[in-house]
This record gives structure tokens, sequence and C-alpha cells, in this order.
């Protein structure tokens, strides 16, 4: 069986896989980490994005043996050791952007890479598109949308705290 | 007022409880849920529509790598068929057509999706490798894939000695008092429409851990359920025979349900019953295209209706004739959907004066269809928001003065209708007003001309409608044939320093519960929120429930808890009676605090737990110790919420695609515990109802195929298909219930399909569109533009 | 999925010999068309080459009058290239709008001209700038690349190193995405440019192909309303519940007509 060797929140693994075994099978099998989620079967509903080397990536269509060497942060690993929560984080509770909190790891996964990459802000629109990659089937995404709208302005050191952003 | 600081009681915009496990990975969905030594279920499913089953060659399978068992339905003798929980009658009495819906196919399948075999091995992989292996002999039948092809004469049948497909011809109403109304009307306005079919598609799929205790005998199920307890009933007592003391059933963290988690699926059964029969854990997780093969749909009804209007435009009388599809087998609440939640609601906001209605339900080689978001309101609510757009364009009256003309209106309550139901509130006129002032109903016709100068053109439509919430009180709803009480029960058990844990019957699976729930013992027992916790979704640790669907948590839950909490505060003021040396008359209680009228003599409710944990000074002669009750809610009669939605939309003429550019909801749901919860609540109502409006629809073909079978063919509703929702509540209460509210789970997904087709209808005024039916699809609109031009 | 052997060599040469010594080996490289395909179990191959480590198929380079894409770059890294902005303005919002940001960051321009999939973004680009793909063996031209549904010119042990793409004049991309699954419905890639005029359109066939009255249309006027008349023969194309094979053949005609607009 393939042996795979990857970093994951800063903790490096080594484990045997098959070669059909996915990244999200990895993670959620054999390391636990269950705040990932897979909610289909055909890469469109983006509840498994993590982060390999800084980019999103959907875990579901990833094989682990190609992530052999990568740096992988899943939703447990993206508030500070201390618990503090990342803007993200902050912002979809202040904003109400999550309710039955399934897809809500990979929304919230997708928001930061779109967010980092985008220093230049994010209009209304703008974020709409760059969430094509995840459903959300309760929230009707409003809430994400105003959420990934302030967590940007504090991510960019535009603002202080998302509740500022809300005002 | 309140000693609750800062204020999170009734009212209150609190964030909630729940989303810190949720937003840091640490929820507990069931299938991140391993029990040791688990193995795996993949169950093996019909390809076919309809066949007959010649014979299983499973051998070959069974000694696979890695392979524990293969069981077919000759393995689960004495096991029983999946119950249905609802009896209509005929219209002569004779109850429906009930065919056995079997745990595993016996001798044929009847969907695509039926299961036909499970093979249980140590990996998911592994099973579903050896899954292939299984041979299974098919003589493949006709199938009837559509209600048309399943009443056609000579039609196949999905059940033998089911005559015609059909399940039950099923009435509502006066057919003479209709008759004789249309027999004077101005106006007679027939209109015919199909409500498509759904997947309700909750981004979680289904999931179901078996686990059995050789030692002590017990059973425990984890599954996505919105309702452990009824599971727990069905399951054990009708297909399992497990009594319920050695049954558990376990809904954790449910990644949403709307509906389609409500019913007892043959996969709970399976991998409960192997789980014991190995003596080892089983888990089974379906695959979203599995999924849209074994999850209960939703929807799917033919109608044809008939309005009959005076010269005036006032409604005279309505009669309706619907066919609802139910799918190869009645899901657990099947036939009361297209009944007892549809044709009931036929009068919406109108005082309509005759009524009647008449339903089909019928068999066909489909996926069982049951309650979906809504379930039934949504299909009536289109079908009377439609239909009175056609009638005022047919008989030139304004579409919204005709809806004004009709309102019962907000003086005439408690409004008894002609289809059994009796309003007890409402106040039609002011959500009508409140949102065609926000939409800026007034000033449309300068956006569409400005529309039209960018090549777009634009539509508005509106949708006044009312829906009946917790569905109730249990005599009634046992005399129309529910199998089951449709109570809640709420346990308080204030803790001996004062914190208080709540057991509730009702399930959250995204309703936010755990903080709307904690927000009535803030406001009524003044301790924060932060000292509450909501226990929910256990069989062994909530004493009983009927589980959340039909937007009844608050109303019926809630209002268990309210009754728990009465009796928390009857016994609270004894012991604040005995250890102020007052008499129990005297005592007053306001959030928090027990206070001897008329004096400073004050206890808090922490002394007062204290003291009854702890009772050295008690009257202990009258009184047990502990500071726990329990309520049983049974409610008075339903909750009516209502309201208007208002949809805009802009058409591309070139490719046929509607975007939705605005939407207003202005929504009476009665008494609000937490604005932000509410608010979600509706924009994600109105999402589904954009989608079913605009976006999604299940296409079989005549074979019974699903050609809508995954995410790559269904069009799941996405963030750059909507638009910003503009939310607002207008509140009359509720009567009869202790907190006021009315439920608002729902209204989003009732009020906004009709809004949004009538703004797209609107919109192709020009073409002399009548009516579009859903989903209006790029396609769809485009041959009515191009049919109609060219 | 089934289970496979899985490879990850360092040179071409190598990955050649895997997939020369195994005919029911795939090369695979960012997986975002072929694991989709191995997870419905569509696909049984025996062995994975992963070509990802293979640094000679990396990188974006302008040579002369061509720019040349190594079939390894990811799709977010063609829609980020300043070098591609700057010459084929067309190609970048091409890749910036393929699937969705998870997608851009695994899928590569390799992976996706070589599946030839007919709801595919790139082989509109390929075809519609007279693109050059170079392979471990030869270089073909776009004409003779696109064979038909999934089928390319590729032989099995064949790899697709890099494309080389002319740099036009004028380049525009528009297309109709299929509403549920977001591939495209019909899309049409029109260029200026040193290969002449050509409209490649995408989505509506089972294979990508060339709208000769369009082209000679555009040749004669460049102009969105030059396009506007020009009606797609229905015959032949795609039909599924999103879209019938007439209205998909009056979308190339809309989508040509964006197309044009959008080159200027």
């Amino acid at each position: 069986m393939p042996q795979v060797t990857l970093t994951v929140n800063g903790k490096q693994h080594t484990v045997e896989v098959e070669g059909r075994t996915l990244l999200v099978e990895l993670l959620r099998e054999k390391l636990r980490l269950t705040g990932t989620h897979v909610g289909c079967d055909t890469s469109q509903c983006g509840a498994c994005v993590v982060h390999v080397n800084g980019d999103s990536v959907k875990s579901c269509t990833t094989l682990a043996v190609m992530c052999d060497g990568a740096h992988v942060t899943t939703i447990e690993g993206l508030a500070a050791p201390d618990g503090t929560l990342h803007p993200m984080q902050e912002a979809f509770r202040e904003y109400h952007a999550l309710q039955c909190g399934f897809c809500t790891p990979g929304m919230v996964m997708s928001a930061v890479d779109l967010v980092r990459k985008n220093p230049q802000g994010l209009s209304e629109k703008e974020i709409r598109e760059g969430l094509e990659g995840n459903l959300c089937r309760c929230t009707g995404y409003h809430n994400i949308v105003k959420a990934i709208a302030a967590a940007q302005e504090v991510m960019h050191g535009r603002r202080a705290s998302v509740a500022a952003a809300a005002e | 007022m309140n000693l609750v600081t800062p204020f999170e009681g009734i009212g209150a915009s609190v964030k909630r409880k729940e989303d810190l496990r949720f937003l840091s990975g640490r929820g507990q969905y069931t299938d991140d849920i391993n029990r040791p030594g688990q193995a795996y279920a993949f169950i093996l499913r019909s390809p076919h529509a309809h066949a007959r089953i010649a014979g299983i060659e499973t051998a070959k399978a069974a000694a696979m790598p890695g392979v524990l068992a293969v069981y077919t339905s000759a393995d689960l003798a004495g096991i029983g068929g999946l119950p249905c929980g609802w009896q209509i009658h005929n219209k002569d009495g004779t109850p429906m057509a009930e065919p056995k819906h079997p745990v595993l196919a016996e001798g044929k399948v009847r969907h695509v999706g039926d299961p036909v075999a499970v093979v249980i091995a140590e990996t998911r992989a592994r099973a579903r490798d050896a899954a292939e292996a299984v041979l299974v002999d098919y003589e493949v039948l006709p199938a009837v894939a559509s209600m048309a092809a399943a009443q056609a004469p000579g039609a196949p049948l999905v059940h033998e000695g089911v005559a015609g497909n059909l399940c039950y011809d099923w009435h509502i109403g006066d057919a003479a008092q209709v008759e004789a109304a249309f027999a004077k009307a101005a106006h007679r306005v027939v209109f015919e429409t199909t409500n498509n079919r759904l997947v309700p598609n909750a981004m979680e799929p289904r999931c179901a851990v078996g686990d059995y205790d050789t030692a002590t005998g017990e059973h425990t199920l984890y599954t996505t359920s919105q309702n452990p307890h009824v599971i727990r009933l069905l399951m054990g007592a009708f297909v399992l025979n497990i009594p319920e003391a050695k049954l558990r059933v376990v809904a954790p963290d449910v990644g949403g349900g709307f509906g389609s988690k409500i019913y007892h699926y043959a996969e709970e059964a399976i991998v409960t019953w192997a789980a014991a029969k190995l003596g080892r854990p089983v888990k089974w997780t379906a695959d979203r295209s599995e999924s849209f093969v074994s999850d209960a749909h939703g929807r799917d009804h033919v109608t044809r209706a008939e309005l009959a209007l005076d010269a005036e435009g006032r409604f005279l009388a309505l009669k309706v004739s619907t066919q609802a599809n139910m799918g190869a087998y009645l899901s657990t609440f099947a036939p009361c959907v297209p009944t007892y939640l549809y044709a009931t609601l036929l009068a919406g906001v109108y005082t309509t004066p005759a009524i009647y209605a008449e339903v089909k339900a019928v068999f066909t080689n489909t996926v069982p269809v049951d309650a979906y978001r809504g379930a039934g309101r949504p299909e009536a609510t289109f079908l009377l928001e439609r239909l009175v757009d056609v009638a005022a364009k047919r008989c030139g009256f304004d579409r919204v003065e005709l809806r004004r003309k009709n309102f019962i209106s907000p003086d005439a309550f408690p409004y008894q209708t002609p289809v059994a139901l009796q309003y007890d509130s409402g106040n039609y006129h002011a959500t009508l007003d409140a949102a065609l002032a926000t939409a800026d109903w007034a000033g449309f016709e300068a956006r569409r001309a400005e529309a039209k100068a960018r090549g777009r053109l634009r539509g508005i439509g509106i949708s006044t409608y009312l829906e009946a919430c917790g569905i109730a009180p249990s005599a009634v709803v046992g005399s129309l044939g529910a199998r089951a009480g449709l109570y809640e029960v709420g346990t308080i058990r204030v803790h001996p320093t004062g914190s208080v844990t709540v057991l509730t019957g009702a399930h959250s699976h995204g309703q936010g519960h755990e903080t709307t729930f904690a927000q009535l013992v803030a406001d009524k027992l003044g301790v924060p929120i932060a000292n509450v916790e909501v226990v929910h979704g256990d069989t062994a640790k909530v004493p009983f429930g009927m589980g959340t669907y039909g937007s009844r948590s608050l109303a019926v839950g809630g209002s268990a808890m309210d009754k728990a909490m009465d009796k928390i505060i009857a016994k609270g003021k004894k012991i604040a009676a005995h250890l102020m040396e007052a008499s129990v008359e005297d005592i007053e209680f306001d959030r928090g605090t027990f206070r001897v009228a008329g004096t400073d003599k004050a206890k808090s409710l922490t002394e007062i737990s204290l003291a009854a944990y702890v009772p050295h000074n008690y009257p202990i002669e009258e009184l047990e110790p502990g500071l726990e009750e329990t309520a049983f809610y049974d409610p008075k009669n339903f909750t009516y919420p209502g309201g208007c939605h208002i949809a805009e939309v802009e058409i591309e003429p070139e490719t046929g695609r509607v975007h939705l550019v605005n939407f207003t909801a202005v929504d009476d749901v009665g008494r609000v515990i937490n604005p932000m919860i509410v608010e979600g609540q509706v924009q994600g109502g109105v999402a589904q109802g954009v989608g079913q409006a605009l976006l999604e629809g299940c296409v079989y073909d005549a074979d019974g195929q699903l050609l809508s079978g995954s995410m790559l063919d269904y069009t799941m509703p996405r963030a750059d298909d909507l638009a910003p929702v503009s939310v607002a509540t207008h509140t009359t209460l509720c009567t009869h219930n202790p907190l006021g509210v009315k439920g608002c789970g729902e209204v989003g997904a009732i009020g906004s399909p009709p809004a949004v087709i009538n703004a797209v209808v609107d919109a192709l005024r020009d073409w002399g569109v009548e009516h579009i039916e859903m989903p209006a699809t790029p396609q769809k609109i485009w041959s009515i533009i191009h049919g109609k031009s060219c | 999925m089934y289970d496979f052997a899985y490879h990850k060599p360092a040179t071409l040469a190598d990955a050649v010999k895997l997939l020369a010594a195994d005919p029911d080996a795939k090369a695979v490289s960012g997986g975002h068309t072929l694991i989709p395909a191995l997870k419905l179990r569509l696909n049984k191959p025996s062995a994975l080459v992963d070509l990802s480590g293979i640094a000679e198929m990396k990188g974006i380079r302008r040579e002369g009058g061509a720019l040349v894409i190594g079939a390894l770059t990811r799709h977010a890294e063609v829609a980020e290239s300043a070098e591609v902005k700057a010459a084929i303005p067309a190609l970048a919002y091409l890749a910036a709008h393929i699937g969705d940001v998870q997608v851009r960051n695994r899928g590569t321009l390799g992976g996706s001209v070589s599946n030839n999939d007919p709801a595919a973004d790139y082989p509109a680009a390929v075809l519609g700038l007279g693109a050059t793909v170079h392979t471990s063996k030869r270089k073909i031209a776009a004409d003779d690349f696109f064979l038909g549904m999934f089928t390319t010119a590729l032989e099995p042990d064949e790899i697709l190193v890099a494309i080389s793409f002319p740099i036009p004049e004028k380049a525009g991309y528009a297309k109709m995405k299929n509403p549920a699954s977001r591939y495209v419905m019909a899309g049409a890639f029109v260029s200026k440019g040193p290969m002449g005029v050509r409209v490649a359109i995408n989505g509506a066939g089972p294979c990508v192909f060339r709208q000769s009255a369009m082209e000679a249309a555009l040749a004669a006027q460049w102009s969105p309303e030059a396009v506007a008349g020009i009606k797609q023969d229905a015959d032949g194309l795609n039909s599924d519940i999103h879209g019938s094979a007439e209205y998909r053949a009056h979308l190339v005609t809309v989508m040509a007509k964006r197309a044009v607009a959008a080159a200027g």
C-alpha cells in the first residue's frame, strides 16, 4: 500500500492508503478530522473544501497519494491555537451565515481562499460568483455573502472586527 | 424589566449557541460517528423502474475479500414492511390501498433505486466492490413513470391488487353548494397546472449506524432523522419487533432535513438488524446520487381548478381536481400531504364561501413522494395565487385589488373556512400594504421601462398566502387518519445551583433550537442563556417527542416547555413560601426571583433550586425534592402564518435566462423570539421556493429512469442564482398557544414560487403569456419568446 | 472507485515508458476530469501515472508570436498570468471562468484538452486560436487534434506536453452554462490573427467544431452584427433536459455574437 506523508494543521502524519483513497477519506477516516464533510459525489457541493498548499481544493476530488509532502489546512486548523476564531468564522457567526452547519466548513474554507486572493476587495456579485463551487441548502446564501463581505474588511486590515464592519 | 443582561430573552437577535462547534469543525453528524469494530453496508439498488426478480446470486460476492455478509429479503423473514403513518379514506368510506413496502425488494422492484440486497464488509469500498458481484436476474416489466401513464386504461400495475394504480380517491367540501354558486357566476376561470417534483437535497446525505450490545441486548441506531422517537416507534413496533426499552435512537447533529429526514427508511432497519445479526456495528452512508433515488421526493401534483367570480370580482366558489403522485410505495406521511395539508388550504387568505376539492393519489414506478418543506401548502398556494392572477387578467381586474377585495378582513377572526380549518388570527391587508411599499410596487413601470432600454424584460409578481403549521390537535388528526398523536414534550430540569437543562422532543437540524429555546427559558425563568443547555435527538435522554417538521417546533415544542416552566414556577412558589414563611398565594415570580407580594422579601431561583435538591429546610411532607418538570402539550388548533411575497425578475430575451433581481417578504409568523433566526429561516425558505420556480425539477423518462439523478443534472440554487431578499415581519399573535407564536420554517418556500412565476409571466406580458410551468428554465422561456415572435 | 497502482514519474520519458508498458494505465495531473469518472466507476484503470512532478511540462512563456503554456499549468495560473492577460486576454478570461475556484486550483490545461469533454472550455480556445499541441512524440495542429466526443489524436502512450497559442489581434469568448452542472451548454471562441478568422463552438455538439459560415462573415466584416443573422444547423447537436439541439443552435449564434463583442 502506498504511504503518504503530509502536514495537516501543522502536524505531520505518515499514513498508509490505497491508491484510490481520497484526501477527504484520509482526513475523515484515518485522521478522524470529521469537520470536513462529503455532500455529493460529483464535485459540485464543496462541503469537502480544504486548503492544500494554500489553495482551496475539493478534497473529494483529490487523491490522498497526490498530496504527499503537501501542507493541508482543514476547518479544525483555521482558528488560532488558543481557540480564537478566524475573522471568517467570526463573521459567519455574527451574520447568521450558517444553519445546519453541514456546508459550513467547506464554505468557510472557500471563503477564506477567495478573500485572501482578492486583496482589492470583492463586490457582492463577485462574492456570489466566487461561491460557485459551494452549495448551501439552508441559508439562501444571503447571510453568507454578508459575512464574507464583512470578513474581507477585517482580513485586509480595513476594519478591526466583523461587528464593526457591520455598521 | 428584564433581569437577563444583556437582553437575551424573547425578541432578541441572540447569536447562536450552536455555531461555535459547527464553525470549528466539531459538529457531530451521523457519519462522524464511528463505533469500535464498525463494518460498512452498501445497498444494491434496482437499475430498473419495474422488474420481476427471478433470482439473486450472492455467493460470489459473499466470498470476496473483506465481505462479512450479503443479505436479501430471503434473510429478513419475520421482519415487517415499512409502515405508513396516515390512513386516508376514499369518497365511499373505504380505506386507501396500502400495499406492503418491504425493507428489501420481495420478488419485484418498483422504482429505480429500490433496495434489493445489502453487502456488509470491512470497508465501504470493499462493500461496493462486492455488490457488483451480486447477480440479480431481472425480468424487466413495462413501467408507469408518470401519473398519466399509470392511469391509462390497461396500464401495468405497480402493485398487484391495486386497480388502476389508485391509492385513494378522496374529497372535501360541499360539491352541491359549489355547483350552485358556479351556476350564478359572472365569470368562470379554468386553470390547469403541474406542481413540479422536487428532490429535497439536504446537504448532509442520509446516514445510519446500527450498534448492538450483546451483553444487555440493547440496540442503538444513530440516524439522520428529524424525529428519533418516531423512528423508534415505527421501526421498533412495526419492522423489527424491538421493545422501546431496548431500542435507543440517536439523531445527533443533522445537516438539514426539509422533510426528507422525517420518514422511516429501509436503511435504518437494515443497519439496526444487521448489527445485531453480525455482532458488529454497521454504518451506511448515502452517496448523493443514491440520495436522489432513495430519499423521498416532494410535490408532483397535476391539477385542474375552476374559480367562480361575480361581476365585481368576488370569489363565489372554487373547485379543484388534483392528482398526486405517491411514487412506488407509501412513504411514512405521504397520504396526508395532498389531502389534509393541501386541500384544506384552498381557501387561502380569501373569503371564498364554497370550495370542493377531490384528490386522487396514484402509484407510479418512481421514488416515493412525501412532505418536502411546506408539504401540500406550497402546492395549494401556487394553485391559488396563479389562479387569482389568471382570473385578474382574463376578467380585467387589477391583480392587487382583486386580492384585497377578497381578503378575510382583520376583524373576521376566528374565521371558519369551507374546508375544515378555522383561522385564529391574521392581518392580510397589513402584510400586503407593507410589502407593496417595501417593493415599491407603484414605481415598477419606470423600472420596467429602464430595463427595456437595456434589452431586458422586467416583471413583478405578488403572492398573498397563508399556511397552516403545527398540525394538531391529536384527537382531530386521529379522526382524519393520523396513526400518531401530534403533541410535543418538554422537560425543564433546574439543577441545584440554578443552571437549566431543557429536554425537548423537537429536533434541530438547522433551526437554531439550542438558542431559541434557551431564550424562552431566559425570558421566563431569568436564567442567562449561557446557563441553559438544550438537549434533543436522543431517545435515551428525552422522555418522548414527535420531532420537527411542519414548522411545529416552537408552536408545539416551545409551548410544551412553557407549560413545564409554569410547573417549575408553581413548585418553586411552594418552596419559596415555605422558606419565607408566607402563603403560596402571596408569592410572585418574575424572571428568576420569587417575592412575597408587597414586601422586599425575595429568593432567587438558585436559592429555591438549592433548597429543592438539599431539602434541609423543606416542606418534605407536601412536596417532593428536586426541581424538574415535564409537560406534554397538545395544541387546540393549527397555527396560521401568512403574508405577502413580491418578486421582481429580469429576462434576457436572447437566452431566456431569468434573473431574480429583487424579492420582498413580509410575513406574519406570530411572536418572534429571535428575529435573526426568523429572517434566516425566511431567506432559506425563499431560496428553496425560487429554486422550485426557476431551477429545480425532477425528470423521469418514460421508462422510469431518473434523468435528473445527480447534482450535475438537477439544478441546485447557487449563490449567483439568487438575489438579496428583504425580509420583514408583521405580527398578529396566535390566540391559542401560550407563546403567541405561529412558525416560520416554511413560509419562504410556500409564498415565493407563485410570486416568482407571476413576475415571469408579467415580464412576458407582451407575448400574451398566461402561465408558465415551473421550473421556468432558460430553455422554456426561450421557447415562449421564440415561438411567439417568429 | 476501483483500486489502482499509482506512479509518479519525474521525467516525461519515464511517464511515457509507464504508459507504454501498461495499456490500462492512465495519465493524471489535476485529476478533475478523471477522478469524478473514477468515483462513478465509469473507468477502471490498472494504474494512474501522475504527471504533476514533471518539470518540463510546466510554465508559461512567450515564444515569438505565440504563447506556450505547459500542460500542467493550472487554470488558476493561466487566469492570473500577467503574460497571458497581456498577450491573449480572452484566454485568461476563459481560464478564469472554467468550473469553480476549486476546479481552477487543481485542473490543468493538458488534462482538459486531452480529455476533450464536449462541455469543456479549453478546446474552444485551442481550436478557436488555431493552436498547436505539443506532445511527447510530435506537434499536432488544433484542426487535426479534436476527433470526436472524448476522443483526440493522442495515442495511448502519448502525453500532451504543452500548447502553443498564436497571439491574435483580437479574440473573445462567451458561453452559456448548463444551469445544473455549470459546464458549457453552448460557447463560442472567436479570433482574428495569424491563423485567420476562426470561430470555434463548444458545448453545443459532441465535439468542439469550427463554424465556417460565421468565420466567412467575420472575415468580411468583424462585428457582432455580422454573425447575428447566421443560424447554426441543429442537426447533430447535443440535446438533454436543459437544452434541446434547437435551443443550443440558437445559443451558438448568441454566444458568437457576444464573443465578437467581447473581442472588440
